[in-house]
């Protein structure tokens, strides 16, 4: 096509047929090189993820029953559950989300909307960056010395806590980069009705980045799901029934940790389902949050 | 905010249309402008006639959308844009250090280049602004959006969908929903920057219609590219140029005897 364009249009110096046939051979093939490399690695990648997924179902399927939901953990050989794990794991999760989010909204607007360069902004972002990356059994460390430690034993309240600690940084940066993606024209157009600053960012710029914050909310609860380390060190884990925030509270990730590593079959069978069950919960919340930052069709 | 009592009353709003014309709402006296060390506006002088439509022209850079934006005080988000001099409104010099800006950006509303309806519902884009200066009960609220929607020649079109979201509407549509937004506040000036430049044809059209028909109650400053649409709207337009006033005059007169060659090369279209 090229070459009659330069045929047709173009008086310039004589093309060699040859040098271009050359050229074309090889671009040709290091396309195919980098594409079968690419493919190659996409495959090995996804390889992995399903096998973890198929065993995960294989193990763990099977061993789904009512009794999982209605009875708590037991010793071996008498049919418990993971009914405490599960609602262990649920008010926890609740409880560090609830403290978390506020905070990591309030920090990510004050970033996005009133620290425009001043040094204590960069601080508190560079400190939440790290925070974002920082290994959670640290985090698990930190609330025991600060809250189990002082207050004579673990707690579910620690647990919550050490939980929020891993939900602020996550939503600090969603919020922030929410934020900064609205239209300066919108918040221009806000401030021209006469709208003082703080009832531009919450009545007009929280509505516009909405799904976004609320899809930072859900990843960050689906990581917290899944912790273990930090619970290790503040709420411990019960192998008994309590809804009791003071007393030490039984969780998913502490129960699989603790069962996996047993001698007894009827509990490495239970961790397998627990393990299944947060897989599946942390899915439903990734899909969730794909619908919700879905450009929707107006 | 809660200065219901200042503000006029909609009889008030249209019978402006019914008194007869003052001279100036807006005199702009020896004012500089800076965006950090630049100067982008220099020692302007100029009227803005009450309710008639101030248009104003010049290549892009020439400062004309920075005087539009010191009206309001828009500059003030940004730190750093500065102005002195004098912009006097009823006796007060609304770029001095202590104006409340809340206050004067209900009596001055401003509508931009781009569409920016909020992401809520059409109701809700108008009382928005409402609620910011009035505590209205519910049905005077709805009297309140049917009237500017109106006033805005929207309310056929969207009477029966108010609790729809407003980014649904087209181009056209919520550009004027952006206009009934700001009459709804019952503003004395109405600035436009660039108000159709992101608009088809017939959306220009009817916007332009709207301000002709606004400028019985409104007193209108207009920025503008286009110089038909300068003509078409405007009584009165202001041409500039590197950060200066060139020339104003009557629409006719600058359009056809503009007494600056400057003036007659832009309008001519020989830069710009």
């Amino acid at each position: 096509m090229s070459q009659g364009m330069s045929a047709t249009l173009m008086a310039g110096p004589k093309r060699d047929a040859g040098v271009a046939d050359r050229l074309s051979r090889r671009r040709k093939r290091s396309n195919r090189i980098i594409k079968t490399l690419c493919v190659l690695a996409t495959l090995i990648g996804l390889a992995f993820l399903a096998a973890i997924l198929i065993t995960l179902f294989y193990l763990g399927f099977g061993g789904i029953g009512l009794s999982v939901f209605t009875e708590i953990t037991k010793p071996p050989g008498s049919h418990g559950g993971l009914l405490n794990a599960i609602i262990g794991s649920l008010i926890q999760t609740v409880i560090g989300t609830a403290i978390g989010t506020p905070i990591g909204i309030m920090v990510g607007t004050y970033l996005a909307e009133y620290s425009a360069g001043s040094r204590l902004g960069n601080a508190v972002r560079f400190v939440s960056d790290v925070l974002l990356s920082a290994p959670s059994i640290l985090i698990g460390l930190f609330i025991y010395q600060v809250l189990v430690s002082p207050f004579g034993g673990f707690s579910g309240i620690a647990g919550a806590v050490a939980l929020a600690v891993i939900v602020i940084p996550i939503v600090v940066r969603t919020t922030e980069d929410m934020l900064r993606l609205i239209p300066v024209a919108l918040r221009e157009a806000a401030v021209a009705l006469g709208a003082p600053k703080w009832k531009s960012i919450v009545f007009v710029c929280y509505r516009a980045a909405l799904d976004g914050i609320a899809t930072g909310v859900l990843l960050g609860i689906a990581r917290i799901a899944g912790e273990t380390a930090p619970l290790l060190f503040t709420s411990l884990g019960n192998l008994n029934w309590s809804l009791s925030l003071a007393q030490p509270m039984s969780s998913l990730p502490v129960t699989i940790y603790q069962y996996a590593g047993s001698a007894f079959d009827d509990w490495v069978q239970l961790a397998w389902v627990g393990a299944l069950l947060i897989t599946l919960g942390v899915l439903a919340l990734n899909i969730v949050a794909r619908i919700l930052l879905r450009p929707r069709a107006s | 905010m809660n200065d219901s009592a200042a503000r006029p009353s909609i009889a008030a709003v249209e019978a402006r249309s019914a008194a007869t014309i003052a001279a100036s709402r807006i005199s702009v006296r020896k004012l500089d402008f800076f965006y950090g060390s630049n100067k982008a506006l220099k020692n302007i002088n100029l009227d803005f006639p009450d309710r008639q439509v101030t248009g104003m022209i010049g290549p892009s850079g020439c400062g004309k959308s920075t005087l539009l934006r010191v009206l309001n005080r828009m500059y003030d988000l940004y730190p750093g844009q500065r102005a002195s001099g004098e912009v006097m409104m009823d006796g007060v010099n609304i770029i001095s250090p202590g104006m409340d800006l809340n206050q004067l950006r209900s009596r001055i509303g401003m509508v931009f280049q781009k569409p920016t309806p909020f992401p809520m519902s059409i109701f809700e884009n108008i009382a928005f602004g409402v609620n910011l200066h009035e505590q209205l009960s519910h049905s005077a609220m709805q009297e309140r959006v049917e009237w500017s929607l109106t006033r805005a020649a929207l309310w056929d079109e969207v009477k029966d969908r108010l609790s729809a979201s407003a980014t649904g509407l087209s181009g056209g549509q919520q550009q004027r929903l952006c206009i009934a937004r700001t009459i709804a506040v019952r503003p004395e000036v109405i600035l436009f920057d660039e108000p159709t430049s992101a608009l088809d044809p017939i959306s220009t059209l009817k916007i332009e219609e709207l301000i002709d028909e606004l400028k019985r109650d409104f007193t209108i400053v207009i920025v503008t590219h286009n110089m038909q649409q300068a003509a078409r709207c405007a009584d009165q337009v202001a041409f500039f140029y590197l950060g200066e006033m060139v020339e104003v005059g009557a629409a006719a007169q600058m359009f056809t005897a503009p007494a600056e060659r400057r003036t007659q090369e832009y309008i001519t279209g020989r830069f710009g």
